[in-house]
């Protein structure tokens, strides 16, 4: 699973898909989120990386986090057949 | 190194035509303090959910209508009307502004007394006053508002055996040109009715025809109606002076100005499109002024204004339970305020603004309460900030009707505070308990025991 090649997404949290034409607006740590998905990390580093910077406990952290990758995926933005395990 | 807030990863999709860059209306601030008091710190007192009402803004909009009102029209009246919030502090604060008691029952009425109202500073409104109702309110000297020729001819029975002659009004309903008519109540006007009560009044002559009343219903847009309304009235009056030569003391308006809420269905905020208490002052002195009162003898005008006077006074604080999803990928926002305590929720799109600062980053929520049933829906669809579980959140404008209208239902009532003009709290009205509420339950003998 990876973010797709096409999407651009901007510093400041704009993402334009250009197969579909639609744009999105994505926080601060939705962004680090998608480049450490794109970096190819885990969930397991992603979750330790970010447990360390933010205020929150690892279940909510993983609730959000799937339920974040599910919007990716519900709006295309996600390759699945890159999946590996 | 101290740790950031948290705030969930968010994707949002941007439509055309949307507020702001991102989706979210400018307006929107945190409320993080009433009256100067935190949020956090009253919920951490006194639990959540809460009611929390402002002394401050009670007496600031009372002062508003007080003022739209006798800067237009020589003799006002303002009559509190209980059913809109009965709590013994609200109903005392608008005593204390000045304010007479509206009630429509026999309970209402004992608790006005109980707060120490004068009889002939209560109007008793409403289709349902019991014979022991009518009587005690006869012997109280109080304002009587006949609603229907049954009451009439009781009271007419009560006045030989009570030996008293009873202050009374009629109520009286119409075309104002709004849908819909309340036509439930009182007397009409176009059908003759009206006259036909005030004619059987004169003539037994067992009765003292003090004043006229009309309610025409409730969050009225149409501040023009009220000028109808008033100058059917005071043809009324002006016929009774002709006729029988009786001038009434007062012309009764009733209540129904809209608060700032949103009605469900109107496009428009309710702070763009309600009328403001100077455009119904404005309609109602100027249909009086131009009726063929003689000078010195205007009528005194009384309002029984209810949820335009404390809606705004009132919030409710609550917590976020959890956050979810849809299966259709609808995010749901879950709190501990549910429809059992928020009755109005069921008319008005409330506002509802988190407690604590956030992100500029918003989402299309449905807020959701904490009932196990389907009817329990806040807001069907709002664009709030990233929420967290635990986070606090705020509903306007709910101090009319709620305090009166919620339920014991799954869940126990909360507290209600007042933040009293120094910025202290008041607790006043306990939560429930368990045991307040089961102490009314009987368990008949044989019941008790299962296995
Ligand atoms: C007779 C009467 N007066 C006053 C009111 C208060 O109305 P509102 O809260 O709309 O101002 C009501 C409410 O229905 C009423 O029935």
């Amino acid at each position: 699973m990876n973010i797709k090649k096409n999407i651009a997404l901007s510093d400041s949290g704009y993402l334009f898909n250009p197969s579909s034409g639609e744009s999105f607006v994505v926080n601060p740590i939705g962004i680090e989120i998608i480049d450490l998905i794109k970096q190819g990390k885990s969930f397991g580093d992603i979750s330790k990386n970010l447990l360390q910077k933010y205020n929150t406990d690892e279940a909510t952290l993983e609730k959000d986090y799937f339920d974040f990758l599910n919007m990716l995926r519900i709006n295309q933005l996600i390759n699945d057949e890159e999946k590996n395990n | 190194m101290e740790k950031l807030r948290y705030e969930r990863p968010t994707l949002k999709k941007l439509e055309a035509g949307m507020p702001g860059k991102f989706g979210m209306p400018t307006s929107l601030q945190p409320t993080t303090h009433i009256d100067g008091v935190a949020v956090k710190e009253l919920i951490d007192e006194y639990g959540s959910p809460l009611f929390v009402l402002s002394e401050q803004t009670i007496r600031s909009t009372f002062r508003k209508a007080q003022r739209a009102f006798s800067t237009r029209y020589p003799k006002v009246q303002f009559a509190w009307s209980y059913k809109t919030n009965y709590l013994s502090a609200i109903c005392n604060v608008f005593h204390q502004e000045g304010s007479w008691a509206e009630v429509v029952s026999g309970f209402e009425y004992d608790k006005a007394i109980q707060h120490g109202v004068a009889g002939e500073k209560i109007i008793f409104n409403g289709p349902d006053k019991t014979e022991k109702d009518l009587a005690k309110a006869m012997q109280n000297n109080s304002l009587i508002h006949i609603d229907h020729l049954d009451e009439l001819y009781t009271i007419i029975e009560l006045t030989d055996k009570l030996n008293v002659k009873p202050k009374v009004a009629i109520r009286v309903n119409m075309d104002t040109g709004i849908q819909p008519m309340w036509d439930r109540f009182g007397f009409n006007f176009e059908n003759g009715q009206a006259w036909d009560a005030l004619n059987k009044i004169m003539h037994t002559n067992k009765m003292d025809l003090v004043g006229l009343h009309t309610h025409i219903g409730t969050f009225m847009l149409s501040a023009n109606a009220y000028g109808v309304a008033a100058g059917k009235l005071a043809e009324l009056a002006i016929g009774l002076k002709q006729k029988f030569n009786h001038e009434i003391k007062y012309i009764d308006m009733g209540g129904g100005f809209a608060s700032k809420n949103t009605l469900k269905g109107v496009l428009l905020p309710g702070y763009d499109i309600s009328p403001t208490f100077d455009d119904y002052a404005e309609a109602i002195s100027t249909a009086l002024l131009n009726a063929n009162f003689q000078q010195d003898h205007l009528p005194l005008l009384i309002l029984e204004t209810g949820r335009a006077l404390i809606d705004e006074a009132g919030s409710l604080l609550g917590t976020v339970i959890s956050n979810k999803r849809l299966s259709q990928g609808k995010r749901t926002t879950i709190v501990d305020v549910g429809v059992n305590l928020l009755f109005t929720s069921f008319w008005y799109e409330h506002k509802v603004t988190p407690a604590q600062p956030f992100s500029q980053y918003s989402e299309e929520t449905t807020v959701y309460g904490p009932l196990c049933m389907n009817i329990d829906v806040l807001r069907e669809n709002i664009n709030l900030p990233l929420l967290n579980k635990g986070d606090h959140i705020v509903v306007h404008h709910v101090g009319a009707y709620n305090m009166t209208q919620w339920m014991q239902f799954i869940t126990l009532r909360p507290k209600v505070v007042i933040i009293d003009m120094e910025g202290k709290t008041h607790v006043i009205r306990e939560n429930e308990t368990q045991e307040s509420i089961t102490s009314f339950e009987r368990m008949p003998e044989y019941l008790r025991k299962f296995d």
